[in-house]
Formats: C-alpha cells, sequence, structure tokens
C-alpha cells in the first residue's frame, strides 16, 4: 500500500517550510494543502484541535503537528536516506537543544522586529544576541549538522527568507553582524534543492509582511 | 548554599559519572531526577542557589544558565524535555520511557510540549498577575487542564503500560501544582473537577520513586509565598 501524504501548509511559514524540506530530503511525495490562516479549513481544524496551527503532517489519516516533531517523526519513519538527527545520543541532545533554541527565540522576536512597535529597538537587539550565538555555535563547519545538513540547518535556514523583512522594517544589517549564518544561508540554498524549493524569494515575503501590517493596522 | 547528594541504588560502574544540576522546588527539575530514580541510575545531585548562579552551572549551560542540566561523563545536556530523551536512549533499561513508535512518540512529545509550553507557562501567569490579567489565567489554564484530563481518561498511564515520558513530565501535578495553589489561595485543580487526573495521580504516588520525589510541603509553600511577596514589592 502506498503512503498518503498530507501537508497542511501555509506558505510564508517558516514551519512550515522545514517540513517542506524534510520531505524534500526524504524524496517523499506529498499533496501540499494551503490554508488560508484568518479562515482555517475544517481539515485542519479536525488535524489539529488544540492548536489550529499549521504544519500538520498526516500520514496515512494520522495527523502530527508542531515542525520539530514532525521532523523527528519524518527522520524516524523515512530512515533510508539523508538522517536529519545523529544516531548517538549526545550528539542528537545537542542537535535538539539548538533546534529547540531557535524555535524559542528566532520566531517570537522576529516578530517584535518586523511589527515595529514601540519594542522593536529591544528586539533588534535580542535577534542579534540570537543570530551571533548561532553563528558562533556554526564556527567554521559547513553546515550545523557537520558536512550535511542537519535538524539545526532545516529548524533555521527558513528564517533567512525573512531576514530581509526584519532588516527593512528594522532599518539594520544581519550580514554585518553574522557573516558566516549569511553565507551558511547562502551555501544551503545552492547546495540543497530541498531548501531551495521551500524557501519563496525574500521579496515575496516581503510583500506578505506589508500586507499583514496594514491588515493588523501596524501602517 | 550548595549541597551534594549522591543517589545510589546500584554501584556505579567505574566510568560512569552523572550529575544534575538542580533546584528543589522546580518542576523540571525534578523531571530529571525521577527519570533516573526511575531507571536506577546513580548521579550526584548539585543543588543551585538560583539567585547566585555557580560559575559550574554557567560553564555547563552558557546559552541559557538554567537548570536542570544533566552532566555525562563531563558532557552536558541541558533542557529537561532534551535530557529525558538522552536518559531514555543511554540506559535502554526498563522502565523505557517512549515507545518505539513513530507515531506513539510524536504523541508524546505533542504532550509533553503542551503540558511546557502552555499548561506550565499559563501557571507562571495565575502566579505572577492579579485581578482581571489572573482571572483570565486561571481560565486558560483550566481549559489546558481539561485536555490533559481528557488525555488521560480511561488510562492507567499517559502513554503505555507502566510510567513513561508524558507521566513524569505531567509529575508536577502529583505535588508541586497542588502547593502552589494552596499557596495562591485558589482552587482551580480538584478531584471533582479533575477525576480522571486524579486518578492518575493516586496510580503515581503507588510508584516508590515518585513517592520518594515528593516536595516538603511546608518547606514548599514557604518559599512560594517568599517568592511572591517579593515579587509583588519589587512590582510596586
Amino acid at each position: 500500500m502506498e503512503d498518503e501524504v498530507v501537508l497542511l501548509d501555509f506558505w510564508p511559514s517558516s514551519f512550515a517550510m522545514r517540513v517542506k524540506i524534510a520531505l524534500g530530503e526524504k524524496g517523499i511525495k506529498y499533496k501540499c494543502k494551503q490554508e488560508d490562516l484568518f479562515n482555517k479549513s475544517p481539515l485542519l481544524l479536525e488535524m489539529n484541535p488544540i492548536h489550529k496551527k499549521i504544519p500538520v503532517l498526516i500520514h496515512n489519516g494520522k495527523p502530527i503537528s508542531e515542525s520539530l516533531i514532525i521532523l523527528q517523526y519524518i527522520d524516524q519513519v523515512w530512515n533510508h536516506k539523508s538522517p536529519l538527527l545523529p544516531s548517538d545520543p549526545y550528539q542528537r541532545s545537542q542537535a535538539l537543544f539548538w533546534a529547540d533554541y531557535i524555535d524559542k527565540k528566532i520566531y517570537g522576536i522576529g516578530r517584535r522586529v518586523w511589527m515595529g512597535k514601540e519594542d522593536q529597538e529591544e528586539a533588534k537587539e535580542e535577534l542579534m544576541q540570537c543570530l551571533k550565538t548561532l553563528d558562533r555555535e556554526l564556527g567554521d563547519k559547513l553546515y550545523f549538522g557537520g558536512q550535511n545538513i542537519g535538524v539545526v540547518d532545516v529548524a533555521l535556514v527558513p528564517f533567512t527568507t525573512w531576514f530581509y523583512s526584519y532588516e527593512t522594517c528594522g532599518n539594520f544589517s544581519i550580514e554585518e553582524g553574522c557573516p558566516k549564518l549569511v553565507a551558511w544561508a547562502k551555501r544551503c540554498k545552492e547546495n540543497y534543492q530541498s531548501v531551495s524549493e521551500a524557501l519563496p524569494h525574500p521579496l515575496q515575503i516581503n510583500e506578505y509582511v506589508m500586507e499583514l501590517k496594514k491588515r493588523l493596522g501596524l501602517v | 548554599m550548595k549541597w551534594r547528594t549522591i543517589f545510589s541504588s546500584k554501584t556505579m560502574g567505574d566510568d560512569e559519572e552523572v550529575k544534575v544540576f538542580g533546584m528543589w522546588a522546580s518542576p523540571y527539575s525534578r523531571r530529571v531526577e525521577l527519570a533516573l530514580k526511575l531507571k536506577g541510575i546513580p548521579y550526584e545531585y548539585i543543588e543551585e542557589d538560583l539567585s547566585n548562579k555557580s560559575a559550574l552551572l554557567i560553564k555547563h549551560n552558557p546559552v541559557h544558565q538554567k537548570i536542570p542540566v544533566l552532566v555525562h561523563n563531563g558532557k552536558s545536556i541541558p533542557e529537561s524535555l532534551v535530557i529525558l530523551e538522552y536518559i531514555d536512549e543511554t540506559w535502554r533499561n526498563n522502565p523505557i520511557l517512549l515507545s518505539q513508535d513513530p507515531y506513539d512518540r510524536a504523541m508524546a512529545r505533542f504532550w509533553a510540549k503542551f503540558i511546557d509550553e502552555k499548561i506550565l507557562s499559563t501557571t507562571r501567569k495565575v502566579s505572577f498577575t492579579t485581578g482581571k490579567e489572573q482571572e483570565h489565567a486561571i481560565e486558560e489554564v483550566t481549559e489546558q487542564l481539561k485536555l490533559l484530563e481528557n488525555e488521560v481518561k480511561g488510562k492507567a498511564y499517559f502513554g503505555g503500560e507502566g510510567i513513561g515520558y508524558v507521566d513524569i513530565v505531567a509529575n508536577f501535578l502529583v505535588f508541586w501544582f497542588g502547593n502552589l495553589q494552596e499557596a495562591l489561595g485558589i482552587n482551580i485543580f480538584s478531584q471533582h473537577k479533575f477525576p480522571f487526573i486524579f486518578e492518575w495521580i493516586q496510580k503515581q504516588l503507588k510508584i516508590d520513586m515518585v513517592d520518594e520525589s515528593r516536595i516538603p510541603k511546608d518547606k514548599h509553600l514557604t518559599y512560594i509565598r517568599t517568592r511572591l511577596a517579593a515579587f509583588k514589592s519589587a512590582s510596586k
């Protein structure tokens, strides 16, 4: 019996991009369903009743939500190629630590940057601190995962397509503070088709952000 | 003041050195100790004074500078949920905390995340707000607890045939939460409102290691009350 894989998606979502990269890396065929987050489908509400959020992976009818949990699920089920997590428990714990760090910091702080309210300056500083921490963690490695991309790369790289929007809304340069990270993002897109296919162009994200700000009455 | 205690139900292997940097009133710290005790893993416990963090803690968790941190043969692992998975993968004896089935693992991780990011996070709001804000937080956490109640309904444990990952993460409900609401003078969590969770608590208490990890109640109540008073006077 062939696997049935459906992804409930929202194209600007960095969390959904993570899942697309993972599915791409593993060569999994799937159906992608776009959600309108201002008008959520009955399917989304049924598949993720608790959080009502995307991404949701539906594998043979069974839903899995929360992007990092989905990544670990994909890695375990389709373990024939492109491992996302190391096999050594300690190495795995370090990778999961950094993925968790990215989850706790980047989205929330980034949001405060592009929203441009009174706490924007504070948010810009916090964002740079986090990105510098990640920049240091990357060091001279090709990827966070070593010679190949791993869960930390997959967790972080989607947010890089939002960098242009953060920079424009906040009037600052991320590349100046984190050159290694910006070079790493470029390397991911150039060497991994799964990444270049999953990430919309930064200008598309910026257009979306501008529309969203209008909708939220922030411009 | 820092003190060390060595817990061992077995003789420590020559090359095994396990340390836990923790704090006695932290549910995150308690869950790591519970997992080690259940697996019978001897460890050295280092109590941290969170108002005066040790150089060692900062060395082992430079990014967050928080407890708990597990140090295994010199290698540091922070973040309690990451630590629990590390413990389960490193020491493969019973109880096995996470099922091998990928879907069951995903569900267990989902509920652990829900507990941490929703229930415990909203509980902090309940503790540190007053008036309408607190009322709203109480409503929110009640709804979140109802979801957990629904999840354990009809089950002896959150997953599987015995105590596992989600039961350990939910351990805060066995002692910690009850103490907190008593100190706050509120009544969110009762057997009447949450019969299935209370039934689960009774089963948990029958497990020696869970009962042994009881937080000393009077000490805990005093600690919470002191913290709340300090917070209130700081925010004036």
